[in-house]
């Protein structure tokens, strides 16, 4: 048989609660949904390989939000990711996960997976946030992906990897009713009916064009092609805050993290062309971005991380993490360079933009159960809006997402959906398969993504975004009209190209509505240059409305925690002030 | 409109004299998040078929044999 060639097929199963992504909250959400119920059937679906899949493919260095009793508490914690989100937080989903995340810890340990202790046996928590403590070290963080493999197993959760999920199924009456899926390597369709629906489909990581042009080369895992935040627009969910983008300090062409979070603690700092450190604090939020942008822009860049003044003991014990987890080719990328950190300090750069609440706030809206405006839908991890929740919010979250998802399972049956909406999806799906000549994804896909750095990335000019717009629509056109795919495997990326657009899309529109500027360099209109309390104090709602993309203001839920007067802009004071 | 096909050097080299695909091994097929190794009609190994590469290691990591080597795509390094 040829490459990946194309077979023309549906077929259709049913489950209780199926989970769409199977990298770090997708997991977790299926274990939490079998041992609610073990009787009911779960089927986490991915779109590459469980064991190898989503951000954590290779581990994790450690947890950058641990709220661990004695170093933090859940107040503190939500105090402080509120003051770095400008304040536009719904507190309650965050001090859940606050009170929550210690218990999971717990639970990750009892997998197998270690966390760094002094010895007196505790856990030896980094400070690395502004305010707060709560960066814990994983010295055996590779294996975070095997571990979460064999309680999948030993669970049986019904595993079916090699399937892109691309549309959601409502019934009339606006409920979840399953998800329209196809083989990534032979264009097999396959229908999934299911109670409840939860979406951990990753960050939209393949939005803007990384400046190696290498299309691959993202900060993100690539296969993060925003196929959740797409899906979730056209089921008619909310998305909050897109124009919060996703922007991070990264090694210069690599693009990867460096890590600040890892080697901050040991003493390493990020410093100018001058050896001066010019930030207060490495912690990653969008009023430290504008600072690091501002320092590239100035004249005083290139902009380092310096490790050169540590003991090479020292040395070698960040290298020990930095090359072996989360991105372990890190090494081989200085080695190339002929960098050694005992000599060269660490050339940084900014990254392509992306949405990812991981890190921001750009997010599918969900409550504290996890839930979106869909009835039957949840979200968790880098897609669903709750802030700065990192690889243990996705843990946490997607947890939280598990349960509530069973329950709701438990207590409604399947919701109808309409046969034509297949029809009509599997037309869109397979339109692409069906011309003899055309464009290909990776040529449509490269164009959007340049469109996206030319025009939407910060500082976010009114006049930019409208030419940027009227591109993309042209774009858009082609994708519609003319693209084509010859095998399953460039039809993979051809839907991918679609969630691609999608969210370029959003990104746009997301960030004319909000007029002020807001999280630094996240959203910087420079029409629109200051912060406007008085009319932007709010989150924005971005969703789907009779085919028409729409934008609301969503009020902030009162604080469960209060913030001072005098704490409310500590984020703000971010550049270091030369001493007089 | 005409297609035609670029050159590109990929990052992922198999070492076929290592690699055991030929006697069924799939390992680096089955973890590659991007999907893009394939093993070959031809010589029955492993090989890269899409240069869309995160150079991210599972397929290295995971090789029961060392046949994989993961280098950092040309355009980064």
């Amino acid at each position: 048989m040829a490459l990946d060639e194309i077979v023309d097929g549906l077929s259709e199963v049913s489950c209780d609660v199926l989970v769409i992504g199977g990298g770090t909250a997708g997991p977790m959400a299926a274990l939490k949904a079998k041992l609610k119920n073990p009787k009911a059937n779960v089927v986490l679906l991915e779109k590459a390989n469980v064991k190898r899949s989503g951000a954590i493919s290779m581990g994790m260095d450690g947890l950058n939000n641990a709220v661990i009793p004695g170093y933090a508490t859940p107040e503190q914690y939500t105090k402080e990711i509120t003051i770095a989100n400008d304040g536009i937080v719904d507190q309650k989903a965050v001090y859940k996960y606050a009170q929550n995340c210690y218990k999971i810890i717990e639970e990750l340990d009892s997998f197998g997976i270690r966390f760094l202790k002094n010895e007196n046996g505790d856990y030896a928590v980094k400070k690395v946030h502004h305010i707060g403590t709560y960066v814990l070290p994983m010295p055996n963080g590779e294996t975070v992906k095997k571990a979460l493999y064999r309680q999948l197993r030993r669970a049986r959760i019904l595993i079916s990897n090699r399937y892109m999920a691309t549309r959601l199924l409502k019934s009339a009456d606006g409920r979840i009713a399953g998800a329209v899926s196809v083989n990534t390597r032979t264009a097999e369709m396959l229908v999934i009916k299911a109670k409840a629906v939860i979406l951990c489909m990753g960050a939209a990581g393949r939005l803007g064009l990384p400046t190696s042009g290498y299309m691959f080369g993202t900060y993100e895992n690539a296969a993060n092609s925003g196929d959740g935040y797409a899906m979730a627009y056209h089921a008619g969910a909310a998305l909050a805050n897109l124009e919060c983008f996703q922007i991070n300090p990264l090694i210069k062409d690599y693009n990867g993290p460096a890590c600040a979070y890892v080697a901050g603690p040991f003493g390493a700092y990020t410093a100018n062309n001058e050896g001066s450190r010019f930030i207060e604090c490495d912690y990653w939020s969008g009023q430290m971005m504008l600072e690091f942008y501002n320092e590239l822009l100035s004249g005083k860049g290139p902009v380092f991380l310096q490790l050169k003044h540590l003991h090479p003991d020292t040395i070698s014990e960040i290298e020990s993490t930095l090359h072996k987890v989360e991105r372990p080719t890190r090494g081989l990328f200085q080695q190339g360079r002929g960098v050694d950190y005992r000599s060269e300090s660490i050339e940084m750069h900014i990254s392509e933009i992306g949405f990812c609440s991981g890190h921001s706030a750009s997010g599918v809206f969900v409550d504290d159960n996890a839930r979106t405006t869909v009835p039957g839908l949840y979200a968790a991890g880098d897609m669903a809006s709750v802030p700065h929740n990192y690889m243990l919010g996705a843990f946490t979250n997607g947890a939280v997402a598990g349960v509530d998802a069973m329950e709701f399972a438990d207590s409604h049956d399947f919701a109808e959906f309409d046969a034509t909406d297949v029809a009509m999806e599997r037309d869109r799906v397979m339109a692409p398969t069906r011309r003899e000549d055309g464009i290909p994804p990776n040529q449509i896909e490269y164009k959007t993504r340049r469109l996206v750095n030319d025009y939407l990335q910060p500082p976010k000019v009114t006049r930019k975004y409208e030419l940027g717009m009227r591109r993309l629509a042209e774009a858009r056109e082609d994708m519609q009209e003319r693209m084509i795919a010859r095998n399953a495997h460039e039809l993979l990326r051809a839907l991918e190209v679609q969630s691609i657009m999608d969210c370029a899309d959003m990104a746009a529109h997301a960030s004319l509505y909000r007029e002020e500027s807001r999280w630094g360099l996240y959203h910087w209109r420079t029409d629109f240059p200051e912060k406007d309390n008085e009319n932007w104090f709010c989150h924005t709602l971005l969703s789907k409305r009779d085919g028409k993309m729409t934008s609301e203001k969503r009020a902030v839920e009162p604080y469960v925690v209060p913030i001072a007067d005098d704490e409310k802009d500590l984020y703000d004071k971010q550049r270091i002030r030369a001493s007089a | 409109m005409p297609l035609a096909s670029y050159q590109t050097s990929v990052p992922v080299v198999v070492d076929d004299a290592k690699c055991i695909a030929d006697k069924g091994c799939t390992v680096c097929v089955d973890v590659c998040p991007l999907d893009v190794l394939r093993i070959s009609d031809m010589t029955k190994k492993a090989y890269m078929a899409y240069d869309e590469c995160w150079y991210c290691m599972p397929c290295e990591a995971d090789c029961p044999t060392g046949a994989v080597t993961v280098n950092i795509p040309y355009l980064l390094r």
